[in-house]
């Protein structure tokens, strides 16, 4: 949950759903803790324990953090063989070295749709997620029914995101934990040859890499 | 089979994915912020466990009612509270001084 440091990107891509409300989910009863919020902040910054410019500094560092990282890995992945085998077997290096961020000591691990495996990510316990190279989770990821459901009834939840897969493909449901994260890379689509890795990033959605669904090259 | 803890949801029935989403607020970036400084290698005052243990220590009827920051920011202030960092009196007073300033 605590990420290490990571270096500024602007990337300011916030991927929220096409047509979904923004449900106040979050922020009930956000007024009292809101308040314990501000309250702590302040006795921190007057106990010398941190300071006002580092509270600054670490939330302009969660802002540059967005999907837009991830998807620079994946699009490399598609285009570029060698990185993709780098990618595969140390996902933590494989994003530091294309990001210039910092990663470790988690460790990111990159898990790879073949045309018969489709791999989904969840944390059951709490809300592990790779937010060093997608940002802040979305709020159904931390809901008690995609938690729940998502390593009993992977399918019926792909389904409720509009991803229906062949019975002869096998779901893997990767549960991650505090000190590892999974990252879903997705299938390249077909209709997409002959690409430019930035226009191929601008397919790569955050909920193809938690993998409830797939790029698409009309996306 | 002993009784699972509350957060431990893996597998279990539940309803359909809401598939809500909301820009973070100011206050919950700032809980957010707090909790990855006072992890860092300059003050290892809270870590992903400390943090973990504040959060399902909650009562069920509490975990499910809170928000997700809410969660975070009764941990942090608990874990504050046991490190001596700082004491519920002061963040009581604190508290009630934004109040009554009518800030958040």
């Amino acid at each position: 949950m605590a990420d290490p440091h990571t270096q500024g990107h602007d990337h300011h891509d916030h991927d929220h759903g096409d047509d979904q409300p923004h449900a106040p989910v979050e922020e009930k009863g956000g007024g009292e803790y809101a308040l314990m919020a501000e309250a702590m902040r302040q006795l921190l910054v007057e106990k010398g324990v941190i300071t006002a410019d580092e509270f600054r500094e670490q939330i302009e560092r969660m802002d540059s953090r967005s999907p837009a990282l991830g998807a620079r890995m994946v699009a490399r992945a598609w285009v570029d063989p060698a990185y993709k085998a780098r990618l595969l077997k140390d996902g933590s290096a494989a994003a530091e070295e294309l990001l210039d961020i910092t990663v470790a000591p988690l460790r990111l691990i990159v898990v790879e749709n073949k045309p018969k495996l489709h791999n989904m990510i969840v944390c059951t316990l709490c809300s592990c997620y790779p937010r060093n190279v997608l940002g802040l989770p979305p709020d159904w990821y931390k809901s008690r029914p995609y938690r729940s459901r998502a390593v009993s009834e992977p399918r019926a939840v792909l389904a409720e995101f509009g991803t229906v897969l062949p019975d002869d493909v096998e779901v893997r449901v990767h549960d991650s934990t505090a000190d590892m994260r999974y990252l879903v890379l997705p299938m390249r689509p077909a209709g997409t040859e002959g690409w430019s890795e930035e226009k191929l990033a601008a397919i790569v959605t955050r909920d193809t890499m938690i993998g409830v669904t797939e790029p698409r090259a009309d996306a | 089979m002993p009784k699972r803890p509350h957060h431990d949801m893996g597998g279990l029935p539940a309803g359909k994915v809401e598939k809500a989403e909301h820009d973070y607020a100011a206050w919950e970036k700032r809980v957010d912020a707090m909790m990855v400084l006072l992890s860092d290698k300059k003050r290892r005052l809270m870590n992903t466990d400390m943090l973990r243990r504040g959060i399902e220590s909650l009562p069920p009827d509490a975990y499910d009612r809170m928000g997700y920051y809410e969660r975070w920011m009764h941990s942090i202030a608990t874990m504050m509270q046991e490190r001596g960092v700082v004491t519920k009196a002061e963040l009581d007073a604190r508290m009630a001084k934004l109040r009554a300033a009518g800030e958040t």
